[in-house]
């Protein structure tokens, strides 16, 4: 019965990744359109908007939500790639067993990462 | 009125229009050589099928041709093949539309070949049982066969799955699907479709059942909607909508956004037919009852 | 395997049957492109956690990893994750409305020409690839026009 929810929440993960990726994408990468559009600010990659960032809780609380949505998106897909080359069933729980750990240590070394850059 | 005999005349002309070539899979399991094509020339007359090609090239070239066909009317899905880079029925697929010299014929691919161009269906009928396809009932006199009166349905909720009652098990689908061309446990398209079918049926209550079957890894959770499935599909029977919907069905029942259909009452009377005078009774069940 | 037969081929199509399988119209292509850029950038993110964790570490390491990654080769590495992200965020969308059954439209009577729940979410397709396109231009403006 896990598999419609597993479902459900990649579909929500998605949602997120879309707002706030595409915030960082735009920010990122449209920086020089959308300054001239008045939002945003310019060199998104100098040190000096890097410490804004850093110290903006809007960033360190999306950054850490995105992370997250992002692992559990992407492992998602990659589980339903793996499944589709027909693993048997002790092959479907360790690539879950595995994903599951790999995305664990992930987040906890992301996270830790955005909320040391709040803190320092 | 000479006009149109003449066009009639010319539409049901035995004239060969032109000579096309049949490449055509042969494999045997009996004579140890490994699968391989063989082209066949074949005279093509206006309105032949590629069913008939097969049927030409089996009468006059080569009678050791396999190929499984029955009603050569799209109604049985017994002649799914490869054709021309899609899976399609032989009976269907007339060779002029397919504007070709060459008529590459294959076995449906994601089966296994029996011979020549028959495919192994028996997996696929395997799929299509495992998800109940037919009408679950709770009350235990109404589990027997027939049961004990009719259900009333109006035609709105007949028109909610008939589409998917017209599904011919002709397996073209899975031949279709990305998930079967490497998935071997996958459900696929036509099973449930089915499973969809039989779920927004008011006359069944089986929906909790088949929620079990269908919430495992190998269930519509591996469909992505490429949509080949509907794509080839002879009777426009739309496999893909059914699984979409099917999952739609599962995640908004399961969140409480959806209710259950609501369940057809048995009729109260037995319907009013009276057998004409001079029409003879309906022969012996040839099943028996158990 | 007895008297010289050989078990049956199993004929399926394999990893093959994912890109390429028979005349099939976009949606079955971007089912594939879907599967390829996600893939691509999942490699990128993983990558990114620990490019992006490097701020921890101070101005100079940060600094260096940025003049490093300002390589002509890793800006059009990273304009390809863009590309792949305007693809798959906007496939994506489609994908959502249409596996929760909301631009595929109803069950009804199949009368030929049958008209299928791939033609019924079509123009949906055309709208987000032409929204991903615009997407995919304003990036290359910006990425390689302007200010670099």
């Amino acid at each position: 019965m896990r598999e419609p929810t597993l479902w459900i929440l990649h579909i929500l993960a998605g949602i997120i990744i879309l707002i706030f990726l595409g915030i960082h994408m735009g920010i990122m990468h449209l920086d020089t359109i959308l300054t001239s559009l008045g939002v945003g600010y310019k060199n998104p990659l100098s040190w000096s908007s890097v410490l804004i960032r850093n110290k903006a809780l809007f960033f360190t609380i999306t950054y850490i939500l995105l992370l997250g949505a992002a692992l559990y998106h992407g492992f998602y897909g990659l589980r339903n790639i793996l499944f589709e080359l027909s693993l048997g069933k002790s092959a479907q729980k360790a690539v879950n067993w595995l994903l599951f750990f790999v995305g664990l240590f992930l987040f906890i070394y992301g996270g830790y990462a955005a909320i040391a850059a709040y803190v320092i | 009125m000479a006009d149109q005999k003449e066009q009639e005349t010319s539409v049901f002309t035995e004239e060969v229009i032109k000579e096309v070539i049949f490449r055509v899979h042969r494999f045997s399991p009996d004579d140890g050589k490994p699968p391989r094509m063989q082209d066949y020339k074949v005279p093509v007359k206006r309105g032949m099928t590629v069913l008939d090609g097969l049927h030409y090239i089996r009468d006059n070239l080569d009678s050791t041709l396999s190929y499984r066909f029955s009603c050569r009317m799209a109604i049985c899905g017994s002649c799914g093949m490869f054709i021309n880079n899609l899976p399609r029925l032989a009976c269907k697929t007339q060779i002029l539309e397919l504007e070709a010299d060459t008529i590459e014929v294959k076995p449906l691919p994601n089966y296994e070949v029996i011979k020549d161009l028959v495919p192994d269906l028996s997996d696929f009928f395997e799929k299509h049982r495992s998800v109940m396809p037919y009408l679950i009932r709770e009350e235990e006199e109404e589990k027997i066969d027939p049961p004990t009166n009719e259900f009333l349905q109006t035609p709105d909720e007949l028109e909610r799955f008939l589409q998917f009652a017209y599904c011919t098990k002709c397996g073209l689908c899975l031949a279709g699907c990305p998930t079967v061309a490497t998935d071997k446990v996958f459900l696929g398209p036509m099973a449930l479709a089915q499973a969809f079918r039989y779920n927004s049926d008011t006359r069944d209550q089986g929906f909790e059942k088949r929620l079990e079957l269908l919430c495992v890894p190998e269930g519509p959770w591996r469909c992505h909607f490429a949509g080949s499935c509907s794509e080839v599909c002879p009777k426009g029977v739309d496999p893909a909508l059914g699984v979409q919907l099917l999952k739609g069905q599962i995640v908004f029942t399961k969140l409480g956004l959806k209710k259950p259909h609501k369940i057809a009452p048995l009729a109260t009377e037995k319907p009013e037919a009276k057998r004409r005078p001079g029409i003879p009774e309906a022969p012996p069940r040839t099943v028996k009852k158990e | 395997m007895a008297n010289g037969t050989i078990s049956k081929p199993e004929n399926r199509l394999g990893i093959v049957g994912w890109f390429y399988a028979g005349s099939f119209s976009f949606e079955r292509y971007a089912y594939i492109l879907h599967r390829i850029t996600g893939l691509g950038i999942l490699l990128y993110f993983l990558l990114h956690i620990f490019g992006s964790s490097a701020r921890i570490s101070g101005q100079s390491s940060w600094e260096s990893l940025m003049h490093f990654l300002g390589k002509p080769i890793f800006v059009a590495g990273e304009y390809l994750v863009f590309i792949a992200f305007c693809f798959h965020a906007m496939n994506g969308i489609r994908l959502i409305l249409g596996e929760l059954g909301f631009s595929i439209g109803k069950p009804g009577r199949p009368v030929y020409p049958y008209r299928i729940s791939l033609n019924r979410q079509r123009p949906l397709l055309v709208v987000f690839m032409i929204i991903a396109v615009i997407f995919i231009l304003l990036g290359g403006y910006d990425f390689f026009i302007a200010g670099h």
